[in-house]
């Protein structure tokens, strides 16, 4: 019997937050057993789970799967938010890759330096507005079509919508030249488990504050 | 028609070597275009051929694609390298996830300024011997079989191998303590395709020198 998936990772966003929104986008419910210290880090590489000695960690279906991409790609094929056939795929991968690494971006500015801060939030806008956000904006205006790819919800429009959210963190307007992706935002953003993880009292967790860049920093030892 | 599948990249090993290896494993036939100055990366960023103005690039099955894990992915399916359902792909995909990180860091050990290169060095071979190969070796161990996933042949196979050999060219006694890597790299590396990738001859890239890098930094930088 499987039993609900099992999160193994900090109570933060990290790397763990866009298998959360996966999840959750699919219906699934699961659990979290959260790492607070640096000992219990120790402990879950001492029980020999964590394959190499990193979270995310992820209990699902018998597997004790570890690795980012491959703990969302499973998951996106599972539940069927990774298109019908190859092609689709490959245009999924390709969208999921890009925003990636805008999240990624995103997710390390609370860890670095303070007089790098502002030179490296000026990068993610500029990055999210001429890069990133211009080429899913025309995406969906060359095939008119609410989603992404093949016309039908996907792991990329979950993870397009995460990194929206994201960057509208550090600039609230950073959708403005954008009106399909505006659009794009309220729709997703409107399918009922969506809707449901985006309410107060769901498994999503709040952006890194500086107290929790140093919990982080405890257990990790970064 | 499709023609051969077309690789844009400088010339040099960097995020394109693990999809060349993907194609020389599946024994498909590749051009390549080389970015030799920064009007070559502009000209492909006009011509709007890159999705997120970067390369890689490989034109294939009448697209550009972009992102070189899209792209391995890719490959790897339409070629039978990705297992035969989505466990044994799961488990494929956490040991290439983990190979690429160590290979992050064997990639990056050329680029380290002098004063850095001996504890970069040294934080390679601790994590290579400490945290991946032993887990490799492990999973070997287990089964008992010649390839890491399914009893078959797969791109963790090919990409294991890549990372293997760079990871000797930084200490050519990496593998001291593993045996069955050891082997496996044997088996691999004498597998028709792969043997034939590793002649001279092939469209391998050689190590990067520190020579190389200010041209390869002008393209780009």
């Amino acid at each position: 019997m499987a039993g609900k998936p099992k999160l193994h990772y900090t109570k933060g966003r990290g790397k763990m937050e866009s298998i959360r929104w996966l999840l959750a986008a699919a219906g699934v419910e699961f659990e979290e057993e959260f790492i607070e210290t640096k000992e219990d880090l120790e402990k879950l590489r001492n029980d020999g789970v964590l394959m190499f000695q990193q979270v995310p960690m992820v209990e699902i279906d018998g597997m004790k799967m570890v690795q980012t991409r491959a703990i969302l790609s499973y998951i996106a094929a599972k539940y069927n938010l990774y298109g019908k056939d190859l092609k689709e795929r490959a245009w999924i991968d390709m969208y999921v890759e890009g925003t990636t690494d805008l999240m990624g971006m995103i997710m390390y500015l609370p860890f670095q330096p303070a007089d790098t801060k502002e030179k490296n939030l000026a990068l993610i806008i500029e990055r999210a507005t001429t890069r990133y956000f211009p080429v899913y904006e025309k995406a969906l205006k060359d095939h008119g079509q609410d989603y992404l790819v093949g016309n039908k919800l996907s792991w990329a429009d979950i993870h397009l919508l995460e990194a929206i959210l994201m960057t509208e963190e550090c600039k609230p307007d950073v959708l403005s030249a954008f009106p399909l992706l505006q659009a794009f935002k309220g729709r997703i953003s409107n399918i009922p488990t969506i809707k449901k993880f985006l309410q107060p009292g769901s498994q999503r967790k709040p952006p890194t504050d500086e107290k929790f860049v140093a919990i982080v920093r405890k257990i990790f030892n970064i | 028609m499709s023609g051969k599948p077309k690789l844009h990249y400088c010339n040099a090993r960097g995020r394109m070597e693990t999809i060349r290896w993907l194609l020389a494993a599946a024994g498909v036939e590749f051009e390549e275009s080389f970015l030799e100055t920064k009007d070559d990366l502009t000209k492909l960023q006009k011509d709007g051929s890159l999705l997120f103005q970067q390369v890689p690039m490989v034109e294939i099955d009448g697209m550009k694609m972009v992102q070189s894990r899209a792209i391995a992915n890719y490959i790897a399916t339409k070629y039978n390298l990705y297992g035969k359902d989505l466990k044994e792909r799961a488990l494929i995909d956490m040991y290439v996830e983990a190979i690429i990180d160590l290979n992050e860091l064997l990639m990056t050990h050329t680029f380290q300024p002098a004063d850095k290169k001996e504890q970069h060095l040294a934080t390679i071979v601790d994590k290579a011997t400490n945290r991946y190969f032993p887990a490799f070796e492990k999973v070997l161990k287990d089964h008992g079989q010649d390839f890491l996933v399914g009893n078959k042949f797969s791109r963790a196979d090919v990409q294991l191998l890549e990372t293997l050999l760079m990871a000797e060219e930084c200490k050519s006694d990496i593998l001291a303590k593993f045996p069955l890597l050891q082997s496996f790299k044997a088996r691999i590396s004498n597998m028709p395709t792969m043997k034939k990738f590793l002649s001279p001859g092939s469209q391998r890239k050689p190590p990067l020198q520190e020579k190389d890098i200010p041209k390869l930094m002008k393209i780009f930088y």
